[in-house]
């Protein structure tokens, strides 16, 4: 008996138009959970450096998280993994709301899909029935159209489907794949485009079982009052209409401009008017009490919802107001488009323009408003019409591909992917480690245990310490807080150790499926996070019946962490690749970073060429990882000439 | 006119402003009805569904109520506000038109008890799971007159009785269960 997880993968083949259900390893649960864990081990094993991302052998990798579809609360983020055609690396991506439950209960864990169908088509899964259907119908269709047709056709109201708009079908970079109001985003839907998969549809009426059930009931009913109760967890944007935060901070337009006096009171109360008064509802996602999804019906347009920053991203890139977003995200979010990415590279195309090097010949009655103008893009590169077809590629590919000095616009990407707009002035060791050393394209997927600022007096850090039940048992980090006094000086092996703490929780998360919002991302705002390494073992022991402790987890977050890294060296990744934008901060500091940036690998136990070295990756039983890029010659038997070498 | 008594009448009261979708009623339900008890969680085992429709704005918590073998028109339709709903977001009858409430392994019914156990429970568990407080639990005592004892049903067994003798009919399940009863 399986506990948790099914046990079970669905491999697909579009190609061949094979449909399998393999039995999978039990062994991997210990090693790597499950969710982005075990997606990460079917990668080194199956898809090998050669393979692009668009060839047929390239993996599409839903995976439902380990605890998903038990009564832990907050368990519903679904991962999604395939080599990303925009950064060449290993693409990370998770989306919260129904997906990975239902997959659970129609009996899977995961869906492989591998090949490309000759013709759109759409995948049904229900239980153990599973097929291939013709999709020709819905080609060009959105997001909503699409679930609405299929489910109708199906007959199944129920049915939770994760599909692609347009901007997927035309292999736009920035596509998201989309189930209900929740978006799998940072590039991962031009490869379904590419696959011609329209969409998934899944349903399932089995059951999962867990190894305490009993035990685990109550603690899960006590834990959803808790999350439900706390404002320590949720998404604060969507209860605290203060948003000073971004607009004061963050930079406007293709990541250019920061206005600091820009929020005022009398902005934040037409803004809470405008959300207030066309907001149907805060929705949940899949066992949590919380309401992060704002659904809106703006005006005569279809309904849309939103989370987190996503409200900004729009309107920050034309410089405008809220309304402006609300009257563009319905539309944007139908085709299926990353509202983060996306945004970022409309505003650089505007930015081109504006520097002469694209022109009215590449944009023909290019309007003058910059709001029309985002819009106007926005159709080009969803339909890759005219420069459109170009721009499609992401920032920095399509830099390269339109020249003229056009790669000196490219300033806000991170191994070739787009990044929050954030420009600031001073280095902060911390981010700074994360951001350079990031593989998962967004700082909001790495930053999250620790907090990101000091507190200014003794009295406010005790009283914060004293209630952080968040805090490894054992760890220092109460000592590190309680003398931290300014933001960006704070000792290089501390830096280290908060980061790993940091990542290790997202790790986590990425394997059980739980939610950042209740859980990795959240404890950096106030400490008074719901789960945290303290008591995720208890839950993940109680479901899986497998004892874990904080150590334990601790050492599988180190694992598929540094498996994702050995990936990514395998594809190409070095220490040359360990940056961040270089404008990230005006002050920088190269020899610093160069020190900083060898202190973390050393901490990591990888070599000075960012590899884990063949020592690590045989304690964190990775030995097959190690023995592979010896034989690549990527990595050699000891590594410790080569360090002193750099 | 019989004699009148004190009966005490259970309701959950649902609150749609409230719901947020996230299904954990289902959850609460599935579980507390599985055999042995939390040994597993279905939600297609559930004794309440909420019927969702994103694109609607909808989210109906329902209970299963009665059941029957036949559809009903299902033609009305109701606007509240600027949504309109089906007859059938509201209604808990176990009905052939939809797959909501049917057993996933035998079809058979799946009717809500309240959670009626030994010792009692102090309110339904989707009531105890909901902590946005979509679902709350009153009991009213009222007047009603005296039944006869004698129509003391066990519910669930006849649930089921009745719907196999309409999908079977009755002489193949008195068949059955004459050749179950010499087994």
């Amino acid at each position: 008996m399986r506990y948790a997880e099914t046990g079970f993968n669905l491999e697909v083949d579009l190609t061949k138009g094979n449909i399998e259900r393999v039995e999978t390893d039990p062994k991997l649960t210990e090693l790597y959970l499950g969710g982005q864990g075990t997606a990460a081990k079917l990668f080194w094993d199956r898809v090998p450096p050669e393979v692009k991302p668009f060839d047929p052998e390239n993996l599409l990798m839903f995976s439902a998280g380990l605890l998903h579809g038990t009564p832990v609360p907050g368990a519903n983020r679904t991962s999604v993994n395939t080599i990303s055609p925009a950064t060449g690396l290993f693409g990370h991506s998770l989306m919260g709301g129904f997906f990975g439950p239902e997959l659970k209960y129609a009996g899977y864990d995961k869906i492989i899909i591998r090949g490309k169908s000759p013709e759109l088509v759409y995948l049904w899964i229900h239980n153990d029935k599973v097929e291939i259907r013709d999709a020709s119908h819905l080609k060009g269709l959105g997001i909503n159209e699409t679930t609405k047709a299929i489910r109708q056709e199906l007959g199944e109201p129920r049915a939770q489907v994760a599909c692609i708009g347009p901007a997927g079908e035309n292999r736009v970079y920035t596509a998201s794949i989309d189930c209900g109001w929740s978006s799998a985003a940072r590039g991962i839907g031009p490869v379904m485009g590419d696959k011609r998969l329209k969409a998934i549809a899944v349903r399932g009426t089995k059951d999962i079982y867990v190894a305490h059930p009993q035990e685990l009931y109550e603690e899960c009913r006590k834990m959803y009052k808790k999350i439900n109760d706390s404002d320590g967890c949720g998404d604060w944007m969507a209860v605290d209409e203060d948003d000073s935060f971004h607009h004061n901070n963050f930079a406007w337009g293709n990541a250019r401009t920061r206005i600091k006096n820009y929020w005022s009171a009398e902005l934040q109360e037409r803004w809470t008017r405008w959300k207030y008064d066309n907001m149907d509802r805060q929705m949940g996602c899949f066992a949590c009490p919380k309401g992060c999804i704002n659904v809106i019906s703006w005006q005569d347009k279809p309904r849309f919802a939103y989370k987190c920053y996503g409200k900004d991203t729009y309107h920050m890139a034309a410089f405008k107001e809220l309304d402006y977003t609300y009257g563009m995200l319905g539309k944007a979010i139908n085709y299926g488009l990353d509202s983060y990415s996306t945004a970022q590279l409309l505003a650089f195309a505007v930015e081109l323009y504006e520097a002469g090097i694209l022109t009215d010949k590449d944009l023909p009655n290019f309007p003058k408003d910059s709001g029309d103008r985002i819009l106007y893009l926005m159709e080009m590169v969803v339909h890759r019409e005219g420069i459109g077809d170009t721009l499609a590629y992401g920032i920095t590919k399509a830099a390269k591909m339109i020249g003229k000095g056009a790669e000196k616009y490219d300033h806000n990407t991170v191994k070739g992917f787009e990044q929050l707009p954030i420009k600031l002035g001073k280095l902060n060791p911390a981010y700074f480690l994360m951001i350079a050393t990031a593989e998962k394209m967004a700082i909001t997927q790495i930053e999250g245990s620790f907090p990101q600022d000091p507190l200014p007096t003794i009295e406010e850090r005790q009283k914060f310490c004293d209630e952080w039940e968040a805090v490894p048992h054992g760890s220092k980090f109460k000592q590190y807080f309680m003398e931290w006094e300014k933001r960006n000086e704070i000792s290089d092996d501390r830096t280290c150790e908060i980061v790993d703490w940091n990542e290790t929780m997202h790790y986590v998360d990425d394997s059980t499926g739980l939610c950042g919002f209740v859980s990795s991302f959240r404890g950096q705002f106030g400490g008074k996070v719901a789960y945290h390494l303290n008591n995720v073992p208890k839950f993940v022991t109680l479901a899986t019946g497998i004892e874990f402790d904080t150590d334990g987890l601790w050492e599988i977050a180190r694992r598929n962490r540094t498996l994702i890294r050995a990936i990514n060296n395998r594809l190409g990744l070095r220490r040359i690749h360990d940056r961040p934008p270089e404008d990230h901060w005006a002050v920088r500091d190269e020899e610093y970073e160069q020190k900083l940036l060898s202190q973390y690998y050393e901490f990591r136990g990888w070599n000075m060429d960012a590899i884990p070295t063949k020592e690590t990756l045989y304690k964190l039983k990775l030995d097959y990882v190690a023995d592979e890029l010896i034989e690549r010659g990527i990595l050699t038997e000891d590594d410790s000439d080569k360090e002193k070498a750099l | 006119m019989g004699e009148l008594v004190k009966k005490k009448v259970k309701v959950i009261k649902v609150n749609l402003g409230k719901c947020n979708g996230c299904r954990y009623c289902e959850i609460a339900c599935a579980a507390f009805h599985a055999n042995p008890r939390y040994s597993s969680i279905n939600p297609a085992r559930s004794r309440i569904r909420v019927v969702t429709d994103i694109y609607n704005d909808e989210l109906v918590p329902i209970r299963a109520t009665d059941y029957s073998k036949a559809e009903c028109d299902g033609r009305r339709v109701y606007t509240v506000g600027d949504k309109e709903y089906s007859e059938c977001s509201f209604c808990g009858t176990i009905c052939p038109a939809r797959d909501l409430f049917h057993e996933p392994d035998s079809g058979l019914p799946l009717k809500c008890d309240l959670c009626e156990s030994d010792p009692p429970q102090e309110e339904p568990l989707c009531v105890q799971a909901c902590a946005r407080d979509a679902l709350t639990y009153e009991e009213k005592e009222v007047l009603v007159e005296a039944e006869d004892e004698a129509q003391v049903r066990p519910a669930e067994m006849e649930l089921g009785l009745r719907s196999l003798i309409d999908k079977y009919g009755v002489a193949a399940l008195t068949d059955t269960f004459a050749r179950m009863k010499k087994g």
